[in-house]
């Protein structure tokens, strides 16, 4: 009897850990968050009760607030979106039969992406410095560009911030979207020749459609990811002294949130950010859901 | 449209791909494939040559394209400023620690949901993965307050401990576990009059075996690359992790490029010696864990 009852409880115990580690360590935070960010505090503790006023600030009085969630989207599309339209027709690539070393290519398109953001960000301040930097070397002597500044103006911030998230994440992406493929089969292709499909045509009306989970799962990612960039832009712009570079060219969201709590020791104003950070990542996720839900949608008219 | 038909249709396309059509395009596409890699590789390389030239004649016009003489003398002024061994060993000790810690929570709760009676079980596992959703970033500040009351600040524990069983690490181990696991070995061994922690110990872990391997690869990589945890929690240069310490010495650079390129390269060595072994595995792994997870 005993050992029967034990055995009911088992499960019980082994989903324990995470929902007591989940209580203290997610739901608890989460609701703390909230308390604090109608709060105002300073480094010395919460002072008073101000109501919604960290947030009204954002919209009203704080210029940098607005400014990081411009960053923040703006790289989202050019650092995380971008990479979508060279990984998909590298995997393409890549999946063509007669393709030779194809793991050896794998393995070295995917280095980047297991590499830490911080010896990336380092490498890269190097490649792109504006006086001696490799790439600067190249533009000037190949194609008689003038000294570029990838680290000293707003724009060039973003366009260095982007080309590390984009060395950094094809490959990865790559690689998704080549298992995706092989998971295709190929006599829908067959058939498809058969019936006069040009290659075009073909990954139109095959590759995609039938990639299209692999294709909203690894957008979600970089959704979810990108609107938290943080560190690849506070290794690049001198962490905290400088908030981002020129400009604020690359302050982000989390950036702004970790400035305010960590360096100024403002909790609530930065809890204030979390929050509006959250809804922004909701609302690019729903979004993203019902354009994928509405492509799926013409897909199955089309094919009825 | 019959088989000879097709096999004749077959037959032409390669014909004809053999001669005119395919040939330039296969050309093109290694091509193609073959830059991408150099790009992709030519940094990792660029971080050996910067790291052996001497300190003032880093930074010249044209720029080093080739490794220089200075090695070992940039290796000695990194270590005079930070014990740099010591923080690779810490980061691998705390992506060990995290990797054994995930790795035994997350499939004890995966067998759970896999393969055991549990009263709202649907309601539990989807409560599980809207936690899942939730952004890192939303609940850092609080997450230190508590860090803070606990004590665990500049320990490696708020590395190890909150994450150790994560509903990613669940989910995953919930897909591997169910397939895997057959019932009736589980009642079989209960009438043999085994526990139910010995089932999970000598029966569940083993079969979990390739769900295990794919989460521990995904969690040691994870936990040696992170950054923004360690920044806040393990400021000590003594207890954190390499990327802690490169991104201080980045951030002064008075000890030089040199040291700081070294740093890097000796950073990349595990990483470029595991891929040579575990490329496979690692890609393998990866692709399966966000595929399913």
């Amino acid at each position: 009897m005993k050992k029967i009852n034990f055995t009911k409880l088992t499960p019980y115990f082994y989903v324990a850990p995470f929902f007591i580690l989940f209580a203290v360590f997610g739901i608890f935070p989460l609701f703390y968050s909230i308390v604090l960010s109608f709060f105002k505090w300073t480094p010395s503790g919460p002072e008073k009760f101000v109501g919604f006023a960290n947030y009204i600030r954002y919209f009203t009085k704080d210029p940098y607030f607005g400014r990081s969630v411009y960053n923040t989207i703006l790289l989202l599309f050019t650092g995380s979106y971008v990479q979508h339209l060279f990984a998909l027709p590298l995997a393409i690539m890549l999946n063509q039969k007669f393709v030779k070393g194809r793991d050896v290519l794998k393995t070295i398109y995917f280095i980047p992406n297991i590499t830490s953001a911080v010896v990336v960000t380092i490498i890269f301040s190097m490649l792109f410095d504006e006086k001696f930097g490799f790439v600067n070397y190249i533009m000037e002597t190949w194609f008689g560009l003038p000294e570029i500044h990838w680290l000293s103006s707003s724009p060039g911030i973003k366009a260095t911030v982007s080309i590390i998230l984009n060395w950094k994440y094809i490959g990865f992406y790559t690689i998704l979207y080549l298992a995706g493929l092989q998971a295709i089969p190929s006599e829908l292709y067959e058939s498809a020749h058969m019936d006069g499909a040009n290659v075009w045509q073909q990954h139109l009306k095959i590759t995609i459609p039938l990639l299209l989970p692999v294709i909203f799962f690894a957008l979600s990612i970089s959704t979810i990811n990108g609107l938290q960039l943080f560190d690849e832009p506070f290794i690049l712009t001198g962490q905290y002294s400088r908030m981002g570079g020129v400009d604020n060219g690359g302050l982000t969201t989390t950036f702004y949130l970790m400035f305010l709590g960590f360096r100024l020791g403002r909790f609530g104003r930065a809890s204030a950010v979390a929050w509006l950070q959250f809804f922004i990542i909701l609302g690019f996720t729903v979004v993203l859901r019902l354009i994928i839900n509405k492509f799926d949608y013409t897909i199955e008219k089309k094919e009825k | 449209m019959d088989m000879t038909d097709s096999a004749v249709l077959a037959s032409r396309r390669n014909s004809g791909g053999e001669f005119s059509l395919l040939k330039p395009g296969r050309i093109l596409t290694y091509i193609v494939l073959v830059l991408l890699a150099l790009a992709f590789a030519f940094p990792f390389y660029y971080v050996f040559v910067l790291a052996s030239w001497p300190n003032d004649n880093i930074f010249v016009w044209p720029p080093h394209l080739l490794p220089g003489p200075a090695f070992v003398d940039n290796y000695h002024a990194l270590f005079e400023q930070v014990d740099f061994y010591r923080n690779l060993f810490n980061s691998a000790a705390i992506a060990t620690l995290a990797t054994v810690t995930i790795i035994f929570f997350c499939t004890m709760g995966g067998a759970a949901f896999a393969l055991y009676e549990l009263k709202g079980k649907k309601t539990l596992f989807s409560l599980m993965l809207l936690t899942y959703m939730i952004p890192g970033s939303l609940s850092i500040v609080p997450f230190f307050k508590i860090i803070n009351v606990l004590g665990w600040y500049n320990t490696w524990l708020p590395m190890i401990i909150p994450g150790m069983a994560n509903a990613f690490g669940i989910f995953l181990m919930t897909q591997y576990i169910k397939p895997a696991v057959p019932i009736d070995l589980m009642d079989a061994a209960r009438i043999d009059g085994m526990s139910e922690f010995g089932i999970l110990l000598k029966i569940i872990f083993p079969l979990a075996k390739s769900g295990i391997s794919v989460l521990g690869i995904l969690t040691f990589i994870g936990s040696w690359n992170t950054f923004l945890f360690a920044y806040i929690m393990l400021p000590d240069e003594k207890l954190t992790t390499f990327p802690v310490v490169l991104a201080k010495l980045f951030s002064k650079t008075s000890g030089g490029y040199g040291a700081l390129m070294v740093g890097n390269a000796i950073a990349l060595i595990p990483l470029i010696i595991v891929l040579l072994f575990f490329s496979k595995q690692i890609i393998a792994g990866i692709t399966e864990g966000s595929l399913k997870g």
